[in-house]
């Protein structure tokens, strides 16, 4: 059952990022991205770790990815403007040459890396779950923690000042 | 063994599916009768007895109109739109706890509830995160000006508020300590000033619950925040291009969305399936404490739709007595309002936590 499930995730993971590379339609590639956190969701909860896959869909699909829509629905790229600028190719050869390098490397990486393993004795099925999970985050890695936070605020008040009218400059 | 109880769990989630949908049904009945009450006019009366038979007509009208797609528009998302909008509005519910747990002889003991996980606040502010997908969407597809800008003013009026939505959960989190609606249910059923059942968070939490009504007229979408479909402006909002049972999807949903958004608020503040001297009403009914709790649970899902009435009453008070929000006053009231304030209610709750662990209170 579980192992079925895991298939039927991963087939429909693959198949949505696949999406969001080869849709022509930019909209259809945000929906697609979404489709992809889902099943990542998917994944989560099937290894008990239902705080991160809750967080995951508020904080991609249901916050980031809006925003994404949101900018691509304004600026309407459709099939028109996309297809207006034919790329030369130079384009498609740097393309080329630059994504089988990452390949390249991705394959190196992977081929020496030391797949995590587990032991079933030990290995207790509830860490994932949200009292562990904080009970880790205050006590074992609260320095890490408290960075991200810090680091948070930084980009929060950056943002804000970004998005600060100048002096004077008034819209309406 | 294992089949039984699955069947009882798939029976109780058809039944709220189609207790919501009922619900639902009725709600635009209801809005109606009430606009008129407020207006001083009868209001739909024609169809049966008190117009009860009104949503039925409708329903038939709806189906039976032609189904009408732009041409222009992008087909596929054009019907995405609303079906997406009436599923995460439907999936909301499953996490609702309706009351508490039956227990019979041979089966043991049954929660009424679709299904009960430990991360049930977070489930409910994810899939009411996801809602505006199907606003979006059916906004854009339909290839219109008006309709994207609906979209848009609903895009980011959602993300906006949901922030001091979640920012007012995260006081009631501390103050449970449990992601979990059943449990926080629960909690409330201590007695207060020797009234059982009364402990409810409303009287620890009143500036946590008036930001999240508040925030719960945003994530509606309903009156005074209806700016994305604001007739007066967008001729419909997003809705402008979609006719039949598919601008009857997007209607509908959003009295799902206020069913859903009552059963939270009562379950978080107003006590959930507790009432007023629950236990003394039980120990009076029945010696047999099983039979008692039985007639408490029941008694108890029974107040707690009462309660979702109530507030479903209010939302529809509100709709008829207040006028719209200007947009930037509706940001404004969001993001300069809403989340200090949030964050205020954060810091007290803290603080009174601390200051009641100290003394002992």
């Amino acid at each position: 059952m579980t192992g079925s499930l895991f298939y039927f995730l991963t087939f429909l993971t693959l198949f949505a990022a696949l999406g969001v590379v080869f849709s022509k339609n930019p909209v259809y590639s945000v929906l697609f991205l979404i489709l992809t956190f889902f099943s990542l969701s998917g994944h989560y909860i099937l290894l008990n770790a239902q705080f991160v896959a809750a967080v995951n869909i508020i904080v991609y699909a249901g916050a980031i990815m809006v925003l994404f829509l949101f900018v691509i629905m304004f600026l309407n790229l459709n099939m028109d403007t996309e297809q207006a600028q034919k790329k030369s190719v130079l384009t498609k050869v740097a393309g080329a040459i630059s994504g089988g390098l990452l390949l390249v490397i991705m394959i190196a990486v992977l081929k020496d890396a030391e797949v995590g393993s587990y032991d079933p004795e030990n290995f207790d099925s509830q860490i994932g779950l949200v009292e562990n999970l904080g009970h880790l985050l205050f006590t074992k890695y609260l320095l890490p923690f408290e960075l991200a936070s810090v680091l948070f605020l930084v980009a929060m008040v950056g943002a804000v000042m970004l998005g600060k009218k100048e002096t004077q400059q008034r819209h309406f | 063994m294992e089949i039984p109880v699955i069947a009882i769990q798939a029976l109780i989630i058809l039944a709220i599916f189609g207790i919501t949908l009922l619900i639902a049904t009725y709600c635009t009945w209801a809005e109606r009768r009430i606009a008129g009450f407020l207006q001083d006019r009868p209001g739909p009366n024609r169809v049966g007895p008190w117009g009860l038979g009104q949503p039925l007509a409708d329903a038939v009208k709806l189906f039976f109109k032609e189904e009408f797609i732009p041409a222009n528009a992008n087909k596929w998302l054009f019907i995405a739109g609303p079906s997406l909008a009436m599923l995460t509005a439907l999936m909301s519910s499953a996490v609702v706890p309706f009351g508490n747990t039956l227990v019979l002889e041979d089966i043991g003991p049954i929660r009424l509830q679709g299904i009960e996980v430990n991360i049930g606040m977070l489930y409910i502010f994810g899939v009411v995160s996801l809602g505006v997908y199907g606003i979006m969407i059916g906004g854009w597809a339909s290839n219109n000006k008006f309709s994207l800008l609906g979209a848009i003013r609903a895009a980011s009026q959602n993300i906006s508020y949901e922030i001091a939505l979640g920012l007012s959960l995260i006081a009631v989190l501390m103050m449970s300590g449990t992601l979990s609606l059943r449990e926080i249910a629960l909690q409330q059923a201590e007695p207060l000033f020797g009234i059982s059942g009364m402990n409810w968070n409303i009287f620890y939490q009143p500036l946590g619950f008036i930001i999240f009504l508040t925030c719960a007229f945003a994530e509606t979408n309903r009156t005074p925040f209806d700016l994305p479909e604001s007739e007066a402006e967008l001729v419909g909002g997003y809705h402008t291009e979609y006719g039949s049972m598919k601008l009857g999807l997007y209607l509908f949903a959003e009295y799902v969305n206020i069913i859903v958004v009552s059963a939270v608020m009562s379950t978080l503040y107003f006590g959930g399936f507790n009432f007023p001297f629950q236990n003394e009403i039980g120990a009076l009914l029945s010696n047999d404490p099983r039979i008692a709790h039985n007639i408490i649970t029941i008694l108890g899902t029974v107040v707690f739709f009462l309660k979702i009435f109530a507030f479903i009453f209010f939302f529809m008070w509100v709709r008829w007595t207040l006028p719209r929000f200007r947009y930037d006053q509706l940001l404004n009231l969001g993001w300069k309002g809403l989340i200090p304030l949030a964050i205020i209610n954060i810091v007290l709750t803290g603080g009174f936590i601390l200051l009641s662990e100290h003394f002992g209170w």
